[in-house]
């Protein structure tokens, strides 16, 4: 199943604080997951355990079939060497809410860094195809500034082109506009649901509901470090089972109605 | 009046009065300070100006500089590497680090220089060589000063890793990076721009620390100036040479230090 995604019963605990309760999700090749819920309900130390950025208590991810961060062995599930770690890691890209640009390297380095330095791609070559993927994120004219000259809703741009360069099968994307000024959020979303349309299998946990609504397959509403309910985008967002889920909508509804839908 | 206000000159408080007051205070007591000293019977200038560009002390100078350049070298490329140990997950590696910094920072650098100095007393022959051939002073201020200094670098190094904001290791770990590489490519070079203030400062401290090395002979300037004096017993004058020759440096380094951090910073 290239290109899909298989979550099964990862705990995750941060000294006494259980975080995940045992979550399950698969994501199926080309589908767009948006995961929903209060903060503090393990969305995001989701997203981190999927690609081994914290190890996992129990349960396990695989990504193409293949294990993340752990092998297989004698009835066991052995974490792997961290050069192994780091050659599954790249079959996820990940988008973050701080963006997390390397600071100290221009929009287009940062995009050939992953090609050049870890997949040992031509200099040149990786430098054509970050500048075409800087283009299709828009922001050809920005790619040889640095980050901290760039607006946020850029800096995010120039996180998805990096993310992508290094073809993964999957992208996370944790929360990617809450820290973006309101009129900046719009492009963000643009790349992402041109991204979702060329079949882009996708993860991301947000607090944009009409985003969820409109790009996701499937929306997923977590809970106290559980998956409460799970299906359509349009049958979670708009006759929630769960009264959990319809309280959380209407919670989050209710302070912004004219919801931006660029 | 209220309309013709706004027409008016402002002039701005500067506290002109206590600025000169201060000034002259400072002006009179440093100089007379200087005049007592410079008109002492018992100071000759000539002496000064004999030795200053004499090629024993110009020698001397450039031995200051070498031990200078050489210890900041030896105490950067180990004191990465016990920096990038200490974050080690490994506990090995990282109590490993950290003994080494804990003993070579505990221990005075002069004790240092003299222990490696007489090494033979220790060890007679490293391999089939007599130490005494092998440890030459130089050598054995190199030892003292660049183990001592890798010990101070290191820390300096490891605060600097600390200012870089977790979220890049992240980033790094993501495409696929490993932590080594993450510190080596992204955290290494973010950490400079905090690096550099202290680390000016350190090479200052360097420069001066060098002068420690007349105990066994080093060669340096202060080694010299001792020679000298030891044999005209013109102490205060050659002390002078001395004193002179470190604020040009310093001064120098000042300057440098400056140009360095501006241009980190662009």
């Amino acid at each position: 199943m290239v290109g899909g995604l298989r979550i099964r019963g990862i705990r995750k605990s941060f000294g006494d604080l259980e975080v995940l309760r045992g979550v399950d999700l698969d994501v199926a090749p080309g589908e767009v997951v948006c995961v929903i819920g209060p903060s503090g309900s393990g969305k995001s130390t989701l997203l981190r355990c999927v690609n081994h950025l914290e190890p996992v208590d129990a349960g396990f991810v695989q990504v193409d079939d293949v294990l993340v961060g752990y092998e297989h062995r004698d009835g066991r599930l052995y974490e792997s060497a961290e050069r192994d770690i780091a050659r599954s890691r790249r079959r996820m890209g990940m988008v973050f809410q701080q963006f997390n640009l390397f600071s100290h390297l221009t929009a287009v380095r940062n995009v050939t860094l992953g090609p050049v330095r870890v997949l040992g791609r031509d200099a040149g070559e990786a430098e054509r195809e970050a500048r075409e993927l800087l283009a299709r994120v828009g922001l050809a004219a920005h790619a040889d500034k640095l980050p901290a000259q760039l607006s946020g809703g850029q800096q995010q741009r120039v996180a998805i082109a990096r993310a992508m360069a290094m073809k993964p099968s999957v992208m996370l994307f944790d929360e990617p506009t809450s820290a973006l000024d309101p009129e900046l959020v719009g492009e963000v979303l643009m790349v992402m649901r041109d991204l979702a349309s060329q079949g882009m299998t996708m993860v991301v946990v947000t607090h944009e509901i009409a985003f969820a609504h409109e790009v996701a397959d499937t929306v997923v509403f977590m809970d106290d470090g559980v998956v409460v309910e799970s299906g359509p985008a349009a049958q979670v967002l708009l006759s929630p089972r769960s009264e959990r889920t319809a309280a959380f909508l209407a919670h989050v509804r209710r302070p912004r109605k004219e919801h931006d839908h660029a | 009046m209220l309309d013709t206000l706004h027409t008016l000159e402002v002039v701005r408080r500067r506290g002109f009065v206590s600025r000169w007051v201060l000034g002259a205070v400072l002006v009179a007591v440093v100089g007379w300070l200087a005049c007592t000293v410079a008109a002492s019977p018992n100071l000759e200038w000539t002496v000064v100006g004999q030795y200053f560009f004499s090629t024993p002390v110009v020698a001397g100078v450039g031995v200051t500089l070498v031990l200078t350049f050489a210890t900041l070298g030896i105490g950067l490329v180990l004191g990465a590497c016990l920096a990038m140990m200490m974050q080690s997950r490994n506990p090995v590696l990282s109590a490993a680090a950290s003994g080494y910094v804990w003993f070579f920072r505990g221990v005075p650098l002069v004790v240092q220089i003299v222990f490696w100095f007489n090494l033979s007393l220790l060890f007679p022959t490293v391999g089939f060589t007599p130490t005494n051939q092998l440890i030459t002073p130089f050598l054995a201020a190199l030892l003292g000063l660049g183990l001592h200094e890798a010990a101070y670098l290191a820390e300096i190094i490891r605060g600097g890793f600390l200012a870089v904001p977790r979220g890049q290791v992240d980033a790094a770990l993501t495409i696929g990076m490993t932590r080594s590489v993450a510190t080596r490519m992204i955290v290494l070079p973010q950490s400079i721009r905090v690096i550099l203030p202290a680390l000016g400062n350190q090479f200052i401290l360097i420069l001066k620390g060098t002068s420690l090395v007349s105990v066994i002979g080093g060669g340096d300037l202060m080694t010299r100036a001792q020679q000298i004096y030891g044999q005209n017993y013109q102490v205060i004058a050659l002390l002078l040479v001395a004193t002179g020759w470190y604020l040009v440096l310093v001064t120098v380094a000042g300057v440098g230090q400056r140009f360095l951090e501006r241009w980190a910073v662009s």
